[in-house]
């Protein structure tokens, strides 16, 4: 049986020439970067150098003053034309989580899938559940409201809503934050069984050394106003001073070592293990 | 062969797909045997839902669930196949999975069932119960609030006590900053609005009056009525709405950065840095406010008086200094630090009183101007009463 390709061909992202000002300053000035499908990026960056406007700029929330951005094939207008036509099929988590605080965390996850249409309230009240599962919430987190909950919990809520509908491509803002070692750790490993199972592509903004070191296959530095991605042994090989800076810091080379250690101690990179025929 | 390679990934995703290609349910005397092909994503799972619950209720024997031809699964796939076995497990019938690729492993473990009794919308009560007890939390929450800015009144109080005995250990840029902010800038549309009252109560006046030939005691009604009563109720109004929101809201974004907390850890009293300021600020400001708009409500008044009644300016000043007395002017500005004191202090406590988020903000800027007008116009009603009493 000839099977039917899984996935459209070429880059989940494509950015092309950004620029983003405000007022005199200039944030991004010809910023290119691609993100090939069932990738999981990391952007690292110094503090003003615009990782989340980069963020919100390529899921259409923002207009740059220039280039152009692909996104799942499709053109970004940044009118909200291409978001809608692309509704379900990237989420996002915001840094806050950005929950509706009128509704609770198990409805929350519903609103995506109401707007989606066409799925009975049974099996959406299920797979409400299941998300909050999936991420890592206790059961009775579904029916609290975003005010009864901690900061870790609204990002794990904010996530489980991120996933409602099984996107393809997720992006998160500094998703680890604020979440304790054995949390951030189980973040990680969730994004992984993801993108094993689901071959998703994930854009995340991290400051996390660990997540970085652990499941990023490649890295995006903000350095100068453009984008320097390579993957880790790339980075820590290169000139530049402030990614030298980065990568060879003392809590950047304690992640590394023992990322590297674990990776080859416990397992062997799965890839493609859902993709084939 | 561009074409196919090039596939939309919501054709692959199953949108072409029937229940039948992704489901096949094959039963033998040993048991049965579901098949399940292809991509199990959310539209699969939408197409096969009814059938698998049908399948999870009646099914008896053995079953095998052959997931070998399984592409691709999400978690909406996944749950589906899974919650099945949860009932099928629960009724006791044997279950066993084959053939699942180890990539989709682990979305499939993940996918297991959780307690479906867990609530996701708020629970609702009866209708009649909950209407009573909103009723009675209403009014616990009241009084409870009446009791905390009474609380409040009381430490402003000996803040400013402190302040009368060392005037240096005010903040004066702090308030003549809230003058300028409550007072100087409010200057034009008290002025606007005053006016226009005077204008409207002059012309009803006149139009009644004149009936009885008695046009000319207009000036008596729009000097006594402005400067008793309009002047000072629609100034505090529109200072409570302008200023007593600004207090709740400044105070109460502070609260939620923090910055409230910043300033205690620093050994700063909130009350002196923040509240004290405001409320000094708003009892210069409103009794200043209160003579603009007592000017420009007469104004107001004499245009009408002059273009409509045809009275000349001397005519209008002797009849406005025969009507009205200086206490119909002191009335009215006696209430001004009155109204101020409740103005800031219910603005203050709303602001101090935001919680969390940044809806709170809201909602207690909301609750500042509502009491406050409240409590404006009840105090009002307190103070005619006592001076009709007292005889002034």
């Amino acid at each position: 049986m000839q099977a039917v390709p899984d996935v459209e061909t070429g880059p989940a992202i494509s950015v092309r020439g950004m620029v983003n000002r405000f007022g005199a300053q200039t944030v991004h000035d010809g910023l290119d970067l691609t993100v090939e499908r069932g990738e999981i990026l990391g952007v690292v960056g110094g503090s003003g150098t615009g990782k989340t406007v980069l963020l919100r700029a390529i899921i259409g929330l923002q207009r740059p003053a220039a280039g152009e951005v692909t996104l799942l094939g499709e053109r970004v207008a940044w009118d909200g034309s291409s978001t809608a036509r692309l509704a379900g099929r990237f989420g996002m988590l915001f840094q806050e989580g950005a929950l509706f605080s009128a509704l609770t965390v198990g409805q929350n996850i519903e609103v995506p899938m109401r707007e989606r249409g066409g799925i009975p309230s049974t099996l959406m009240d299920e797979l409400a559940r299941l998300k909050v599962a999936l991420v890592g919430l206790p059961a009775d987190a579904c029916g609290k409201f975003p005010s009864q909950l901690s900061g870790g919990m609204k990002k794990r809520a904010g996530l489980a809503r991120a996933l409602a509908l099984d996107p393809e491509v997720v992006f998160l803002d500094e998703p680890t934050a604020g979440l304790d070692p054995i949390g951030a750790a189980a973040f990680d490993e969730l994004i992984l069984d993801l993108r094993r199972a689901l071959g998703l592509t994930v854009v995340m903004v991290t400051h996390d050394l660990d997540s970085l070191a652990r499941i990023c296959d490649r890295i995006a530095v903000l350095v100068d106003k453009r984008i320097v991605a390579g993957t880790m042994a790339e980075l820590m090989a290169n000139p530049h001073p402030w990614i030298r800076e980065y990568f060879h810091g003392p809590r950047a080379r304690a992640a590394f070592e023992t990322a590297a250690f674990e990776t080859a101690a416990f397992e062997t990179p799965a890839l493609t293990a859902g993709e084939e025929g | 062969m561009v074409g196919a390679a090039t596939v939309d990934r919501r054709e692959a995703d199953g949108a072409d797909v029937t229940a039948g290609d992704a489901l096949a349910v094959d039963e033998r005397a040993g048991g049965v045997v579901v098949r399940v092909r292809g991509a199990w994503t959310l539209r699969t799972a939408l197409l096969v839902d009814d059938q698998l619950r049908a399948l999870g209720e009646r099914t008896a024997g053995s079953v095998t669930v052959d997931a070998a031809g399984l592409r691709r699964l999400d978690s909406a796939g996944a749950w589906v196949i899974q919650r099945t076995i949860a009932r099928l497990g629960a009724r006791g019938v044997p279950i066993e999975v084959v053939g699942l690729r180890d990539g989709l492993r682990s979305i499939f473990d993940k996918a297991a069932p959780e307690d479906p009794s867990t609530a996701i919308a708020p629970p609702a009560g009866s209708a009649v119960l909950d209407t009573l007890e909103k009723m009675g939390r209403r009014w616990v929450e009241a009084l409870r609030t009446g009791r905390s800015l009474l609380g409040l009144l009381g430490v402003v109080v000996a803040s400013l006590g402190r302040v009368v005995v060392r005037p240096g250990t005010l903040r004066g840029t702090a308030v003549v900053a809230q003058i300028e902010a409550t007072g100087v800038r409010a200057l034009p549309i008290v002025g606007l609005l005053c006016f226009l009252v005077g204008v409207v109560l002059a012309y009803m006046g006149a139009l009644q009056l004149t009936r009885f030939g008695a046009a000319v005691l207009t000036v008596n009604l729009v000097g006594v009525t402005v400067l008793r009563e309009i002047g000072i109720l629609l100034t505090a109004i529109i200072v409570a709405g302008r200023s007593g929101s600004a207090f709740a809201a400044q105070i109460g974004t502070m609260k939620v950065n923090q910055e409230v907390d910043a300033l205690e850890t620093m050994g700063m009293s909130v009350i002196d840095v923040l509240v004290l300021p405001r409320v000094v600020a708003l009892m210069v400001a409103l009794p200043a406010l209160t003579v603009f708009a007592d000017v420009a409500g007469i104004a107001g008044g004499a245009v009408v008086c002059l273009f409509l009644l045809d009275l000349s300016s001397a005519q209008f000043l002797t009849q406005l200094a025969s009507g009205v007395t200086i206490w119909s002017f002191l009335v009215g500005l006696i209430k001004a630090p009155v109204f101020a004191l409740v103005i800031a202090l219910v603005g203050c406590h709303n602001g101090l009183g935001v919680s969390g988020s940044a809806e709170s903000v809201g909602r207690q800027t909301t609750r500042a101007v509502v009491e406050s007008i409240f409590l404006v116009i009840i105090l009002n009603a307190i103070f005619a009463v006592t001076f009709a009493e007292i005889g002034i």
